[in-house]
């Protein structure tokens, strides 16, 4: 048994004395000697023919080196930006997507064209001057208009918009019949900008010495990179390393592969110099994936004693004009639908739509905020039509057996729903809530509480489940650990901390497995150079559950071996030694102990057992045996004033349960920032575009609504504990759950506060001028304040 | 044509001849070499390349290089002193102010300026203080957290600071 003293532990990380000193390294403090600086040409139209690029100008214009277009790149680049195939079975098409346009743009902000110049300035300025002639062609901007046979289409030539169109589980109207209240709802989950506050940037350096490529860029996923980017070029995986140094967060935005990560190393390659490019905001905004865009329709039926009957979910969602390389995992919305109710039948389709936009992505949560969306609105909805409380019905129908297997053959490993709910409840002082939104009524005051009761998958994933999706590479996670002659300890993973503190947790866990001091154990990750064969990056909330256990896995054989050692050291049957706190002894004679330590420094000396090899070391793959589900209650509390239409939030209060936790701080940390970008999708952000001319309207900061700190209460937390039973660790995500619970909450509460005026539901983002608009509406008032025509 | 522009960078003085219109955020990163002081946007809406200009907080990627002449620029790689962090760097540490890092040299030079002006302040004084200052990690609860604990470390807020010199004297 080993010590378990850091597991739990409220440690302070590791990485942020260099942080809070100005000595973090993202991708744009990396520089090589004669770096050119590229600029990329980009089409300003939604959808057009390119003609003609006329480059004359800028090739001119002072300091400017390269200038490349799609012919180029063609020669040094092939095959097409990779797509899953298969979360989704039935595909109808996947637009073959190369790096850089040739003959047709179709989305705004798409490549054109790229300058290389010696300062950034320069290329900038040179890429002003690059004169393509278009012809416009119209926009697919709407994803019911994009299914009709007579749509323009997104890709000239093509049959039809349709991406995919999959019947999960049928409906069933007999089924639906039982109930006695049926509830008809469209939610519109609008388009977001994962935003990170680090953009996109690579530096790409080849030396054609020896045919080798380092590429430096701020990357979720730097392993698959380097397999996709190997393929690419045509250069075996050994001679491409990949590194991923500080990454400015990611929120799903830096898992799949883009243009620029291409362009840039072709670009370098094609010059003969490292090449450098780093995302402006504009460019973030407009080119890096949108997250949500999606529709749904839904129906839902209850008993009258509050008794889920049926669940029928269509997703419509805009998968933009190139399907995004996990695009289709976004249909999980489906999958979770249901939530954590048992409900007799769901009928769950999904249809992937392209239009002339950005690709849809994995923006945190991706697909199971939506999944949490619709059903904690469909049951609000529900309660509101049998006159039930939100908290009553929820008690009803949450799943209370485990592991449960759902409609769609997913198993949920562990849940206690209900304690979480209460907890919450409780924290609200939900029974006094309700108090005084009924006294603020009759003073004219509107308070709201939303309820959010949330469960999400996770920890992605046993290859049973993930290698038929992602085309045969199952999302295992690999560990190294190696024990140095003095004992010291390096522990080299295939996830990527881009904020989470990996460096922190991942040497809490190795500490506790060998029983050697915490700060005897190093982390390395982001560069492929290093540690096991693959990686599989960090998203999901996959880290802390598969490579987690990947690394208490490879610490486990790591201590195997060295009991091995220690009994032949001490002459004894292996069965005979015990490991306790770092230490080994016989069986009866606890005071002849060898450290874990000592254990090392002799597995590089002489004195092994027959056929042992020097040294501890040890690489592990695990392979989950199924996916973890985390979950929990979130009750959010608002007042909206009729008169401005603000919802002013007056109160977050979010009971989780991760399972076990190896650093509360690191996981409250994670609460906090996923509430906030909930919130934010609830309130604030959305990505417009024109609907005529498919220009983008929100592409600065000033037009794209970050919220501030002015925007959030000081969130209440708290957790219950429900270990997995996945995985020794006990452990489950954190990552993801506060955005998965929080838009619900919140909507949730503003429809309770708007309940008076007969508002039954409104969309994201709720802003003041939505809200006072739907009140004059249900008033009876025109939006001008004058009376409404019926 | 190029211009010559004369600073204080950190204590250390700085001479180069520099673009008119390089802004200021690149001198720093490109020209003194000082990559702390981050860029987040293009619209002056991030505060990601907040410095202090003479001890004011300004967002230095709306400042051109040469209108820095003359000036006293501190930047996040100045504020420790002696291997000691600044307060202000050592409360971000222990209240989990930061996940990525990539905002945090700004918000902490944001929050040096708030504190210099307010040494003492609520809650949504820190909020209003900060809202120049976007982060996308925290949710902003453990940066606003980070802020007060820094100004009672600083002697601003007197109970915290109570609480700690207590806990010193047990340890
Ligand atoms: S870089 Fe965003 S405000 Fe200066
Ligand atoms: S810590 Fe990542 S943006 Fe603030």
């Amino acid at each position: 048994m080993a010590i378990t003293t850091m597991i739990g532990a409220k440690i302070h990380r590791r990485e942020d004395p260099r942080l809070v000193s100005g000595e973090g390294h993202y991708v744009d403090d990396f520089t090589r000697p004669h770096t050119l600086h590229l600029a990329v040409v980009r089409s300003p139209h939604a959808h057009a023919r390119v003609r003609s690029i006329d480059i004359t100008q800028a090739s001119k214009a002072a300091g400017v080196v390269a200038i490349y277009t799609h012919k180029d790149f063609a020669k040094v680049l092939s095959g097409t930006i990779p797509v899953t195939p298969s979360f989704v079975a039935e595909k109808n098409q996947i637009p073959p997507h190369f790096p850089i346009a040739d003959k047709e743009v179709v989305y705004q902000g798409e490549p054109v064209a790229v300058v290389l110049a010696e300062s950034k300035y320069g290329a900038a300025d040179a890429a002003s001057l690059i004169d393509v002639d278009y012809e416009q062609l119209p926009a697919v901007m709407d994803l019911e208009k994009a299914l009709d046979a007579k749509s323009p289409k997104v890709h000239s030539g093509a049959a039809d918009n349709l991406g995919w169109d999959l019947t999960y589980i049928p409906d069933d109207v007999a089924v639906m019949k039982e109930a006695d209240v049926v509830i008809k709802q469209r939610i519109l989950q609008q388009r977001l900008a994962p935003t990170p506050m680090e953009p996109r940037g690579v530096l790409a350096e080849y030396s054609r010495g020896d045919g080798t490529l380092t590429v430096w860029m701020s990357s979720q996923n730097p392993h698959f990179v380097r397999l996709f980017l190997a393929g690419a070029m045509g250069l075996p995986e050994t001679r491409v390393r990949v590194i991923s140094p500080d990454v400015g967060g990611g929120f799903g935005s830096k898992i799949s592969p883009y243009s620029e990560d291409w362009l840039v190393p072709a670009a370098a390659k094609l010059s003969g110099r490292p090449v450098k490019w780093i995302e402006t905001r504009t460019e973030s905004l407009q080119t890096t994936t949108h997250g949500r865009g999606m529709i749904f329709d839904l129906e839902a039926g209850v008993k009258k004693d509050g008794t889920l009957v049926a669940l029928k979910v269509i997703q419509y969602m805009d998968i933009g004009a190139y399907m995004g390389t996990f695009s289709a995992f976004q249909a999980n919305s489906c999958l979770l639908s249901g939530g954590a109710y048992n409900w007799k039948h769901i009928g769950a389709r999904t249809v992937g739509v392209l239009t002339n936009r950005v690709p849809t992505d994995p923006y945190r949560g991706a697909g199971r905020p939506e999944a949490t969306h619709l059903c904690e609105r469909m049951i609000d909805l529900l309660a509101d039509a049998i006159k039930m409380d939100p908290a009553a019905i929820r008690r009803k129908n949450f799943i209370t057996d485990f592991p449960h297997t759902s409609h769609f053959g997913l198993i949920y490993d562990s849940g206690a729903y209900e304690k979480a709910l209460e907890k919450a409840l409780q924290m609200a002082g939900y029974e006094k809530l309700r108090k005084e939104q009924e006294e603020g009524r009759k003073k004219g005051r509107y308070l709201g509480i939303g309820l959010s009761s949330w469960i999400e998958i996770c920890g992605f994933g046993p290859s049973a489940g993930t290698a038929p999706a992602t085309g045969g590479i199952a999302l295992v996670e690999a560990a190294q650990v190696r024990v140095f002659p003095t004992g010291s300890v390096a522990v080299y993973v295939g996830t990527h901390s881009h904020g989470q503190g990996h460096d922190t947790t991942f040497p809490q866990i190795v500490a506790d497995t060998l029983g050697v001091p915490y700060d005897m154990v190093e982390l390395h990750h982001g560069d492929t150079a290093e540690g096991p064969a693959f990686g599989y990056g960090t998203y999901g909330s996959r880290s802390l559950a598969v490579g987690g256990m990947a690394v208490h896995k490879a610490s486990k054989k790591v201590v195997d071996k060295a009991r091995k050692l220690a009994a032949h050291i001490f002459e004894a049957a292996e069965e005979d030694v015990v490991f306790e706190q770092g230490q080994f002894y016989v069986k009866g004679s606890p005071d002849k102990r060898k450290a874990l330590g000592e254990i090392a420094f002799a597995s590089f000396g002489m004195n092994l057992p027959e056929g042992m090899e020097q040294s501890l070391e040890a690489v592990a793959y695990y392979d989950p045996s199924n996916f973890v589900f985390p979950f929990g209650t979130h009750i959010a509390i608002v007042e909206v004033d009729p008169e401005t239409g603000n919802a002013d939030l007056k109160r977050y209060v979010a009971v989780d349960d991760c399972g076990n936790i190896i650093n509360p701080m690191i996981v409250d940390g994670q609460v906090q920032g996923g509430i906030a970008q909930g919130i934010a999708q609830a309130l604030y952000e959305e990505v417009a575009y024109d609907d005529e001319s498919g220009q983008m309207k929100t592409a600065t900061l000033t037009d794209y609504l970050v919220p501030t700190a002015n925007e959030f209460p000081m969130f209440e937390l708290d957790h219950t504990i429900t270990p997995s039973p996945t995985n020794e660790l006990g452990v489950k995500g954190i990552g993801e759950a506060g955005t998965i619970a929080a838009s619900a909450a919140v909507i949730n509460a503003i429809v309770d506060a708007l309940s008076p005026f007969g508002i039954k539901h409104i969309d994201m983002p709720a802003s003041p001028d939505r809200i006072w608009k739907q009140i004059q509406t249900a008033r009876g008032t025109s939006h001008d304040g004058k009376e409404a025509r019926r | 044509m190029k211009h010559k522009v004369a600073t204080t960078v950190n204590g250390h003085p700085q001479e180069h001849e520099v673009e008119p219109r390089l802004l200021l955020v690149h001198y720093l990163r490109d020209v003194v070499g000082l990559t702390g002081t981050h860029i987040g946007c293009d619209t002056s809406q991030c505060g990601a390349c907040t410095i202090l200009v003479d001890g004011k907080a300004v967002k230095s990627c709306t400042m051109f290089a040469v209108q820095a002449e003359g000036k006293n620029l501190t930047t996040i790689e100045g504020l420790a002193h002696d291997g000691q962090l600044h307060p202000l760097q050592q409360a971000f540490w222990d209240e989990h102010g930061l996940q990525c890092g990539y905002c945090t040299p700004g918000f902490i030079m944001a929050a040096a300026y708030l504190l210099a002006q307010n040494p003492n302040p609520t809650d949504d004084d820190i909020r209003k203080g900060l809202e120049g200052n976007l982060c996308r990690c925290t949710g902003y609860v453990n940066i606003i957290k980070s802020v007060k604990s820094a100004a009672a470390m600083m002697g601003g807020a007197t109970e915290k600071a109570g609480e700690r010199a207590a806990a010193a004297k047990r340890s």
